[in-house]
């Protein structure tokens, strides 16, 4: 359904906004819970500690557009009920955020790509009539275009460093680029949401999000990938298997002893 | 600016030379000078030195393994978020002090390879498992209570770039026992299977806490000389006696039991008389034979190992683009 | 092939007004790590608003030996200082 098609709207409804902050706010929590598992085992030290304040910036957007989501929705569920009674379909994050980390390469595109959707998408999100998602937007807007110096420095570098870190990195980059579709691909909520005046033109962010990463590409001597339709989009509760497994150790506790505070 | 580039070794002098030099070097440490990276220093001073910060850095290194152990498990977004900044904190604090023997003229590198390969030593607490979300309480309350005991008298070290990195690690430290702290005390409050997670895990952590602290004084080869240099100001039963009377309380306001049936407290001298402690246990551990040591050690070399191509490309990158990337800086 | 990332100095200025200080060092591959590094190390706790980095080879630092040549004849110059003045206590102002 293309924007033009609905009628403009002066205010999206409950359902929509709480799909659509969730959306948001699932993509930084799946990604901070992925990069938390890094600390301790990064190429160096100093690596270590930039992971560290990513995933800890992440971790902060997630637990205030959970928590908003959870006041749109009115059901009296928190940031921790929605992030850990909640099973894989009810995740709306994008696919690409769980992605596993294979190798510091995988790391870092899946980082790059998503860094660079998350930044543009704040950006626009800074001018949103939802006044509180704006407040979000404008606080993380800040913290993505850190995330996306670190992680497009650093796809700079693999791309451009020694031949097996040129393998690598574009090995990732084949690897990781079908998740892109779901990024760029505006479904019906987004085009409600955009119409609403409360998310983004999606075309905007396409246009942006491909100035910005192909830029980077070429920096780092690295083609890109040929697009190809990737249809399962995380955004709708469709994830890839591994969904299942971060969630099951990160939602162990609360699981096994329902009920208490932690 | 205190860089092992800038700090060459002194050449050695006339053996007459050298005892006025010692004199002279202990005279200031007795007036308490601080001593900089490149004054002259005697060989065992800076050897003492390189030993101890690289142990510190070690452990603080090692020490994110038990507790990020966690990081993807910590059960509400809250205590997510002060695990992952407790134990960046601990990388941090690796950093300072790695920063700190630098001065002495060995390369991070060189200390990280003896790491390693096994050689040098690392606080023994890390070679324990964590094995249940109230470990990481207990942690924070035990473990890095000892490490403040440790810790605070550090800021006094003879040496500069030594104390100034224990003014900022302890400054930054004094959130890890509070949040440990806080934890148990919700786990305690919690249902009756959190208070047994809790009890269970002073239970495990307890004698390796008191263990921290290091030998007994009568068995403790280093602390005489270390004494006399000011790079450490209490013997090791003085500040296990601290650590012990501080906790007690703490521990009973939990409503826990201290697992030690000769605790007792002594009225008459205001301190707690403890149980004998298990050295053996702790010389197995320190030679290699704790439950994790191996675990621990194959997890910074798989680190290490994995990063290399990383650190390389980093490094070939900056080669070809020497001039480029500092002139993009320049403006 | 070399993986020794070089070691770099960090100068921070805790606030505007105020001198940057050296706080520590840290291993970088390149200047713009160097600052991303110092950032991510030194800063976390609001320390900060400016960064300066510099390569620690790139220092030069005067030779404690040479001390006593360096600093002790500033000592007897006890003129640059305004105790060294008598001036009657009724006259104000100076």
């Amino acid at each position: 359904m293309s924007p033009a098609a609905e009628p403009a709207r002066a205010t999206a409804s409950a359902e929509d906004r709480f799909e659509y902050v969730l959306r948001l706010g699932d993509t930084s929590l799946i990604a901070a819970q992925r990069l938390g598992a890094l600390l301790g085992h990064g190429p160096a030290l100093e690596e270590d500690l930039a992971i560290g304040n990513i995933a800890l910036d992440l971790l902060g957007q997630a637990r205030l557009l959970l928590a908003l989501a959870g006041r749109i929705e009115g059901r009296g569920r928190d940031e921790d009920a929605l992030a850990f009674l909640r099973d894989a379909g009810q995740f709306r994050n994008m696919a690409l955020a769980e992605q596993p980390d294979g190798d510091f390469a995988e790391t870092i595109v899946r980082q790059c790509l998503l860094d660079a959707w998350q930044l543009e998408t704040y950006e626009s999100l800074a001018g949103s009539r939802d006044r509180e998602l704006a407040d979000i937007a404008e606080k993380a807007v800040k913290e993505c275009r850190y995330h996306w110096r670190f992680s497009a420095g650093w796809l700079v570098r693999l791309g451009d460093g020694t031949t097996e870190s040129h393998t690598r990195v574009r090995a990732a980059l084949e690897k990781l680029w079908r998740f892109t579709d779901e990024l760029l691909s505006a479904d019906a909520l987004d085009a409600r949401m955009a119409v609403s005046g409360i998310g983004p033109a999606p075309a905007l962010i396409r246009e942006r999000w491909e100035t910005r990463v192909s830029a980077a590409l070429a920096e780092a001597k690295l083609e890109r990938p040929a697009q190809r339709h990737y249809p399962w989009h995380g955004k709708r509760g469709v994830h890839t298997e591994h969904l299942g497994h971060l969630l099951a150790e990160m939602q162990f506790l609360p699981r096994a002893y329902p009920g208490v505070s932690w | 600016m205190y860089t092992q580039a800038l700090d060459a070794p002194q050449t050695p002098s006339a053996p007459t030379d050298e005892d006025e030099r010692l004199e002279r070097f202990q005279a200031r440490i007795d007036a308490d000078e601080k001593i900089e990276p490149k004054d002259w220093m005697p060989e065992a001073y800076r050897q003492t030195l390189i030993r101890q910060i690289a142990q510190h850095a070690h452990s603080e290194i090692v020490g994110m393994l038990p507790e990020g152990n966690w990081i993807t498990r910590a059960p509400s977004l809250r205590r997510k978020a002060v695990l992952i900044a407790k134990v960046q904190d601990e990388g941090g604090h690796g950093m300072y002090l790695y920063s700190a023997a630098e001065t002495l003229g060995v390369a991070r590198g060189e200390l990280v390879a003896q790491l390693l390969i096994g050689r040098a030593k690392y606080s023994s607490i890390f070679n324990y498992p964590t094995l249940t979300w109230a470990d990481i309480g207990t942690i924070g309350w035990l473990v890095d209570g000892a490490a403040i005991m440790n810790q605070i008298p550090l800021c006094r070290c003879s040496y500069g770039p030594y104390a100034r990195a224990m003014v900022r690690i302890c400054k930054e430290e004094s959130f890890h026992q509070r949040q440990g702290y806080e934890l148990m005390l919700t786990l305690a409050r919690g249902s009756a299977e959190q208070r047994a997670m809790a009890q269970d895990a002073l239970n495990r952590w307890w004698w390796p806490s008191l263990m921290m602290f290091g030998p007994s004084d009568t068995d403790s080869v280093h602390t005489a000389q270390s004494m006399r240099w000011k790079i450490k100001r209490f013997t090791n039963d003085e500040l296990r006696q601290r650590f012990i009377d501080a906790t007690v309380p703490q521990a009973e306001y939990l409503g826990l039991t201290v697992p030690d049936p000769e605790l007792r407290f002594d009225a008459a001298a205001g301190h707690y008389v403890h149980g004998p402690i298990d050295w053996s246990e702790f010389h197995a551990v320190l030679k290699g034979d704790g439950p994790c040591n191996r675990e621990r050690l194959a997890a910074r070399r798989s680190a290490h190992e994995a990063g290399r191509w990383v650190r390389e490309a980093a490094a070939a990158y900056a080669e070809k683009h020497a001039g480029s990337a500092r002139a993009a800086q320049a403006g | 092939m070399n993986e020794d990332w070089m070691l770099y100095e960090v100068f921070i200025r805790s606030r505007s007004g105020l001198e940057h200080k050296h706080v520590g060092s840290l291993h970088a591959a390149d200047a713009r790590m160097a600052l991303e590094h110092a950032r991510d190390t030194y800063t976390r706790r609001q320390e900060g608003v400016s960064i300066w980095v510099v390569r620690s080879s790139e220092i030069l630092a005067s030779d404690p030996a040479d001390a006593e040549a360096l600093f002790e004849p500033a000592r007897d110059k006890v003129y640059r200082h305004p105790t060294f003045y008598a001036i009657p206590e009724e006259v104000k102002n100076l």
